[in-house]
């Protein structure tokens, strides 16, 4: 299916629905709701990828006046069926409306997703916060017709004289240079969204030398992190470019939202309203959208902190959501007694005795986190015997945990490939640390040992048949010693494998890659089980759930999906990014998933209802890496810029920027108590960072927490705990051990 | 497969475009003709296009987690977007880009592969090593070393496999028994042009010269294997030149383990390593230049010192000798009256218990002699060319250079001189560093050097000097002869003179080589120089102006004057006029001193009285102590470093 219409179109009809949701639900949510009914063709699908939508914006009056202009517009260009389109979204507005708000719960999945509901319906929630009664998996929405690219860029037409952009651009710079300090910083965040899409109009309308003139004169005034952006607009000079940039397009979908304080804004809106510059506030009224907050005006740095994304910042009350980010409660689970270890050290401090009838994590988290969900919100496995014996070893192996801290740093090993000629793209460790698992350019996934146990697959089944099923050791037995070796290839895939993750079972190991699908391996067999094709386009990371059964991938299609290993078809799919999806994580409790754009940006998304509950905006490049802390309650994340940005998930606030790398970040990971945060970069250095020292030092006064406004330490240097140097080894995969022993991964380059 | 591009002289662009032309020509070549706007159309959006496809592509490489955009990575932006891919780029080798001269043309070069050739070639290439993991403790407890090398074992690890056998077997063999292995190592060492990245290695083992200094051969072989890396041309030694000079500093200065045993030859070793060191110099100036004052202060220090055996003095002397005859001038000249009062004593003692190191005496004794032997000799030489230089460039700008000119006539410039102060070291040692006590140095006119040395070498000397190589402007002792004739009356005129302002000399001692040559005036180009500090003697003829008063209070004499002062210095002088000569170095020592000289023109005639070759008996000295103190004096006028004696 993929050759026959350009990737845009073809995204356009998954992803284009909820994407222009998501940038006008300010100001339309009931046509928005209406067009994903629309677009899916099923009216269930309500609550699958759409974010909140929030009241407030723009008066309704206006919108139906857009709509009528738009309207006329599609008519005189005998764009009739998109009239007919708009038309009907209209239309249905009203009963759309109302059933969109009521709720878009129960039981809507009997349709498509019918058979798949059954599979989980052993699992009952009984959860005030949800309506569903069950995760339901929601089918993928089918080929429809999208809106019509100039419909979308027709807007660009009717503004003003595009002649005279360079005197109301030039005006407009002149007053804010003109304004007092702690004004121009923040109204200055105009510049850009304003250059852009006048350059887009002027390339829109056909006026190339004006565009281009345009350009020359104000692209020197950008800041600089807007530089790759503008090297893209540089070369288009042409409508017909900009009907198949799907980047720009984006651009005018989405409104770009700036904060600007509420003196801020009457000042700018005075001037424009005195100096009759209707074009320029047309814009602004069109394309932008001004989130106004009472209070001081923020400083440059202040700004410069949250700006860079390519949609402009976050609103600040799309992160008000409550979001449930407090681990889950460890099962109870019997410790045998019968470790000598535990004897040995037992001898030695006698006040242990006590934790052998139930280990310390056990009992600890009996009592309730305040901030962890409801214990089955989502539906989980169930614990396997295998599983309740992997949790005593855990404990086991914490109890031997080294506590790191400032004065004492982990020890790291370094996993070294060799010979990788065919590219190292993605290398993931087990929990346990016992398999190591690397994903090639060349297709192929290759999984190592870790420990002198060498890999062994299962009998064949005729094998199987001879073997004594009551014998103790079974387990054993099963297993076909003649395949016994250090490392095992898994072939499969017909493209670079972009991502691997093993599932907290052993039992399995997933990859995507650039051939659009994400495959799951055994580790019995080593043989692949399932293609889980829907991404279409290359899959640039997948991720398992801490409880395994769930599974994050995304990519440049630029949705995330969530799947279950047993379901062919994605249970959720996460839209709003602007462009692709570059890394996807699990929350420690798997209630929600993060994931990392190229457009800039961070969203968590909440597994449940698909909902988007936070949106993070400062980081300067395309996301690489991203890591939740062990107690879930802080997320780290890493960019091509260099720099790690620090999240506190609960209030939706960057609390801290660690500045040191010098290329992009592909590895982070939180020590397993949380104290130290590692970081491995591109630059052949793993950075050690004291994300203690970061987390105590936040702001966590009310105010700041209400406008998310932050005064960003700049003390880098005194978090920096240690850089170490690999030999010309980019550093792709960090993994603490259950002792704290910081193990690192790359391919050597010999160049 | 050949593409044409190029960049558009219509205005300066942010990326490479396609030109409408290529578009046309392209086009034409697929049988479909082309308007101008249509083509310049396409050639817009051509460019725009591949734009967008480097975009695209250059999502692959994150992902693929390179820092280098590969064809593959493009093709897989093409083929997402629905394009053909392209084929045939697929080589890691960069393509060369190759311009046609006629027609602004540019292609790939695409050459045409036998493939028949290729299916028989017998050097079947071996697979790819298998992927594999290796782990290794980089940093234990967060603590290690912030280096991203290792110690040199460990880094030995690393290199390839291939590299590291060559290593082994070469180093094995040159430090092993066999001398014909050895002889073969070396030599590979020497023309070997892969072993790069072993350079640190042997330099690491060639810095184990302080842990074998017991063994005469070891560090023979290790010296043979500098000499092997110095000599290899693929190898640029950069930093490691200094470790190397180190070493091969060790082995000409120190007390070796070995030298405590009398019958071990360590003197050849030493010999050796300071012919190694002008070796270095000579070959690698440019590396070393800013050494090159740094050996001089050891060597020196090393001189200086009283305490240190005499096989280090010896190491010093020689070294200074392979330094060049500046050093030889610079350092051990001047350092010489000092030195020599130590000397004679040891050579002095003839007690049994002395022996041994009376014999070691006399090995410096020599060393010292062929020292300033050459410095003589190249001294001259230097004279004479520097005359002929300016005689050629400047055509009767002072008497004095043509009387030099006219001294040697018909003389080419020898080679030697040339090659003699290699460049970088010769500019280094004539300007001398700020601050370097060479600064204030002053040359001594030849003369009063030749005077001063024979004082102390007597017949040992001139013995040496006349029956040497006959050198640039040392005319055959045949024609000299007559000169000396002429020259007698000439002399003594100056030394008339020269005793005439004998107060004014004891006045300002401590300039004395200066005062030295300005009462001469006239015939010694270098004796002028002094007036100009730190000037180079060749070109010293030039700074006429403090000449031009003397030679124009007696033109046409100095001529004679300059041409007599060796012939009389030679043989001559020591029956013809010793009066003479002890005027001569009086005027030059001053007053005090020049009685411990005159004895040594006194002595002259006796050598035969000793057992000892007659230029062993210059040194008979009896009054050391006399000498010593105003040397003191005039060297820490000198030489702040210098500690004296």
């Amino acid at each position: 299916a993929r050759h026959n219409s350009y990737r845009g179109k073809k995204m356009a009809a998954v992803q284009d629905a909820p994407m222009e949701l998501d940038a006008e639900k300010e100001t339309k949510p009931e046509i928005l709701s209406d067009g994903t009914s629309n677009l899916s063709g099923n009216t269930a699908s309500g609550t699958l990828s759409s974010p909140p939508l929030t009241a407030g914006g723009a008066p309704k009056q206006e919108d139906q006046q857009t709509l009528i202009a738009v309207l006329q517009f599609l008519r005189r260009n005998k764009l009739t069926e998109s009239v007919e389109i708009l038309r009907r979204e209209a239309c249905l507005e009203d009963q759309e409306d109302s059933q969109t708000l009521d709720g878009s719960g129960g039981g809507k999945g009997d349709g498509d997703g019918g058979d798949a509901n059954s599979l989980l319906s052993r699992v009952s929630i009984a959860s005030a916060a949800a309506p569903q009664s069950t995760l339901t998996p929601i089918p993928v929405k089918s080929e429809y017709d999208q809106p019509d690219v100039s419909v979308v860029l027709s807007a660009y037409s009717q503004q003003g004289d595009p002649s005279l952009y360079q005197v109301y651009y030039s005006s407009l710079k002149n007053f804010i240079e003109s304004v007092l300090d702690c004004h121009r910083a923040e109204l200055s965040q105009l510049f850009y969204p304003l250059f852009v899409h006048m350059y887009l109009e002027l390339v829109y309308n056909n006026h190339e030398n004006k565009a281009k003139a345009f350009f020359e004169k104000f692209s020197g005034d950008q800041e600089c992190y807007y530089q790759d952006d503008l090297r893209i607009l540089c070369g288009l000079t042409k409508k017909e470019h900009l009907k198949g940039n799907e980047a720009l397009l984006d651009f005018r979908t989405s409104r770009f939202v700036l904060r600007i304080s509420r003196d801020s804004y009457q000042l700018l809106k005075r001037h424009l309203q005195e100096r009759h510059n209707n074009q320029i506030w047309n814009i602004i009224q069109e394309h932008l959208y001004i989130d106004i907050f009472d209070g001081m005006p923020r400083s440059k740095s202040q700004i410069d902190s949250m700006s860079g994304s390519f949609a402009g910042e976050t609103r600040r009350e799309v992160n008000k959501a409550k979001v449930f980010y407090g681990l889950l409660k460890e099962p109870e689970i019997e410790v045998p007694l019968d470790d000598e270890d535990d004897e040995a050290e037992n001898e030695e401090g006698k006040p242990k005795k006590k934790k052998t009838k139930k280990d310390s994590m056990g009992s600890k988290s009996k009592k309730q986190d305040p901030n962890a969900p409801q214990q089955n919100r989502i539906p989980l496995p169930e614990l396997k015997d295998s599983d309740k014996l992997d949790k005593i070893m855990y404990m086991k192996e914490s109890t031997k945990r080294i506590r790191l801290g400032p004065e004492n740093l982990p020890s790291i090993c370094f996993y070294s490939f060799l010979n990788a000629y065919q590219g190292l793209t993605a290398v993931d460790f087990t929990d346990d640390s016992s398999l190591l698992a690397g994903g090639f350019a060349d297709s192929t996934v290759r999984v190592w040992s870790a420990t002198p146990k060498k890999l062994r697959k299962v009998k064949s089944a005729a094998e199987l048949n001879l073997i004594d099923k009551e014998s103790d050791d079974v387990l054993e037995r099963i297993m076909d010693e003649k395949t016994a070796s250090e490392s095992k290839n898994l072939y499969g895939h017909s493209g670079p494998v972009y991502g691997v993750s093993f599932s907290p079972d052993r039992n399995y190991l997933l990859s995507s890659s650039e051939d659009g699908t994400v495959r799951l391996w055994s580790l019995q067999t080593f043989t692949c089980l399932v293609g889980y094709k829907g991404h279409n386009y290359p899959v640039w990371d997948t991720h398992f759930s801490p409880f395994g059964y769930y599974f994050v991938s995304g990519g440049h299609d630029r949705v995330a999906r969530l799947w279950a290993t047993d379901h062919y078809q994605p249970l959720r799919i996460f839209a709003g990014h602007l462009a692709d999806v570059t890394c996807t994580r699990f929350h420690p409790n798997s209630n929600y998933v993060v994931t990392g754009s190229t457009d800039r940006t961070i969203r968590l998304w909440d597994v449940l209802n698909g909902n988007c509950v936070r949106f993070f905006t400062g980081h300067k490049g395309p996301i690489h890496s991203l890591a939740f802390s062990p107690n879930g309650k802080f997320l780290a994340s890493g960019s091509t810029d260099g720099r790690v940005l620090l999240w506190d998930i609960g209030h939706g606030l960057m609390i801290g920027e660690l500045k040191g790398h010098t290329d992009t970040i592909y590895a982070l990971k939180f020590s397993r108590d949380g104290e130290i945060l590692a970081s491995g970069s591109m630059d052949n250095t793993v950075r050690l960072w004291d994300s203690m020292k970061a987390f105590d030092d936040m702001e966590t006064d009310d105010f700041t927490a209400a406008t998310g406004h932050i005064h960003l330490p700049d003390n880098s240097q005194e978090l920096l705990l240690g850089m170490y140097h690999s030999k010309s080894t980019p550093v792709t995969h960090l993994h603490f051990t259950r002792r704290n022993l910081l193990l690192a991964a790359g391919a050597y380059n010999s160049q | 497969s050949s593409s044409q591009s190029g960049m558009t002289e219509r205005e300066e662009r942010r990326f490479a475009e396609v030109p409408r032309e290529s578009i046309k020509l392209m086009a034409e070549s697929s049988g479909v003709e082309l308007s101008e706007e249509v083509a310049a159309l396409l050639a817009e959006d051509v460019c725009y296009r591949l734009r967008e496809a480097t975009q695209n592509s250059s999502q692959f490489m994150r992902h693929a987690k390179r820092r280098k955009l590969s064809v593959e990575d493009l093709n897989r932006a093409l083929r997402w977007s629905n394009t053909e891919t392209i084929c045939g780029y697929g080589a890691q080798d960069a393509l060369p880009f190759r311009p046609l001269k006629e027609g602004e043309l540019f292609f790939v070069e695409d050459r045409e592969i036998n493939l028949v050739e290729l299916a028989l070639a017998t050097n079947i290439p071996k697979g790819c090593a298998e992927t594999m993991v290796r782990v290794h403790v980089s940093y234990l407890d967060g603590k290690g070393n912030l280096e991203p090398q290792g110690t040199v074992p460990t880094a030995v690890q690393s290199l390839s496999e291939d590299l590291l056998k060559y290593y082994q077997q070469i180093t094995r063999a040159i430090l092993g028994e066999d001398p014909h292995l050895m002889k073969v190592a070396l030599l590979d060492l020497q023309s070997n042009s892969k072993i790069a990245a072993l350079l640190p290695y042997f330099v690491y083992v060639i810095s184990g010269v302080k842990s074998v200094s017991h063994d005469l051969d070891q560090l023979n072989r290790l010296l043979h294997m500098v000499k092997s890396l110095v000599q290899n041309p693929y190898l640029y030694l950069g930093s490691y030149v200094r470790s190397l000079v180190s070493s091969v500093m060790y082995c000409i200065l120190e007390p070796l383990a070995a030298s405590i045993n009398p019958l071990n030859d360590h003197w050849t070793l030493r010999d050796y390593a300071a012919l190694l060191l002008s070796h270095i110099f000579w070959t690698h100036g440019d590396l070393v230049s800013g050494l090159y004052h740094q050996i001089l202060l050891s060597l020196q220090k090393v001189l200086s010192d009283p305490v240190r055996p005499l096989c280090s003095h010896y190491g010093a002397v020689v070294g200074l000798h392979a330094l060049g005859w500046k050093a030889v001038e610079r350092v051990l000249y001047p350092h010489l009256p000092a030195y020599w009062a130590n000397l004679q004593a040891v050579l002095d003692d003839y007690s049994v218990s002395n022996a041994q190191v009376k014999a070691d005496g006399h090995k410096v004794y020599g060393a010292i002699l062929v020292a300033v032997e050459r410095l003589l000799k190249m001294k001259a030489l230097s004279l004479t060319l520097a005359a002929e230089g300016s005689g050629a460039g400047l055509p009767g700008t002072t008497t004095g250079a043509v009387s030099f000119r006219e001294n040697s006539p018909g003389l080419s410039p020898p080679p030697e001189p040339l090659s003699e102060p290699p460049l970088g070291i010769a500019s280094h040692l004539q300007a001398g560093g700020a601050g370097c006590p060479w600064e204030e140095w002053t040359p001594v006119s030849l003369p009063a050097m030749y005077c001063e040395l024979y004082s102390f070498f007597g017949d040992s000397l001139a013995v040496r000097f006349s029956t040497g190589l006959p050198l640039g402007g040392v005319p055959p002792p045949g024609p000299c002869q007559p000169l000396e004739g002429r020259k007698e009356p000439a002399s003594s005129a100056p030394n008339l003179e020269n005793t005439r302002k004998m107060p004014q000399l004891t006045a300002s001692m401590n300039i004395s080589p200066r005062q030295d040559g300005s009462p001469r005036m006239e015939p010694q180009p270098p004796s002028l120089a002094a007036t100009v500090p730190g000037r180079s003697l060749a070109r010293s003829s030039s700074s006429s102006v403090s000449r031009s008063r003397s030679s124009s209070s007696r033109p046409g004499r100095s001529t004679s004057q300059s041409r007599d002062i060796f012939p009389k210095a030679r043989f001559p002088l020591p029956q013809a006029g010793p009066p003479a000569f002890s005027f001569i170095i009086g005027g030059r020592q001053m007053g005090r001193r020049c009685q411990g000289r005159r004895f040594q023109t006194s002595f002259s005639p006796t050598p035969p009285l000793t057992t000892h070759p007659p230029r062993a008996y210059a040194h008979k000295l009896p009054v050391i102590g006399r000498v010593s103190k105003p040397v003191r004096r005039w060297t820490c006028s000198h030489y702040s470093l210098h500690l004296p004696l």
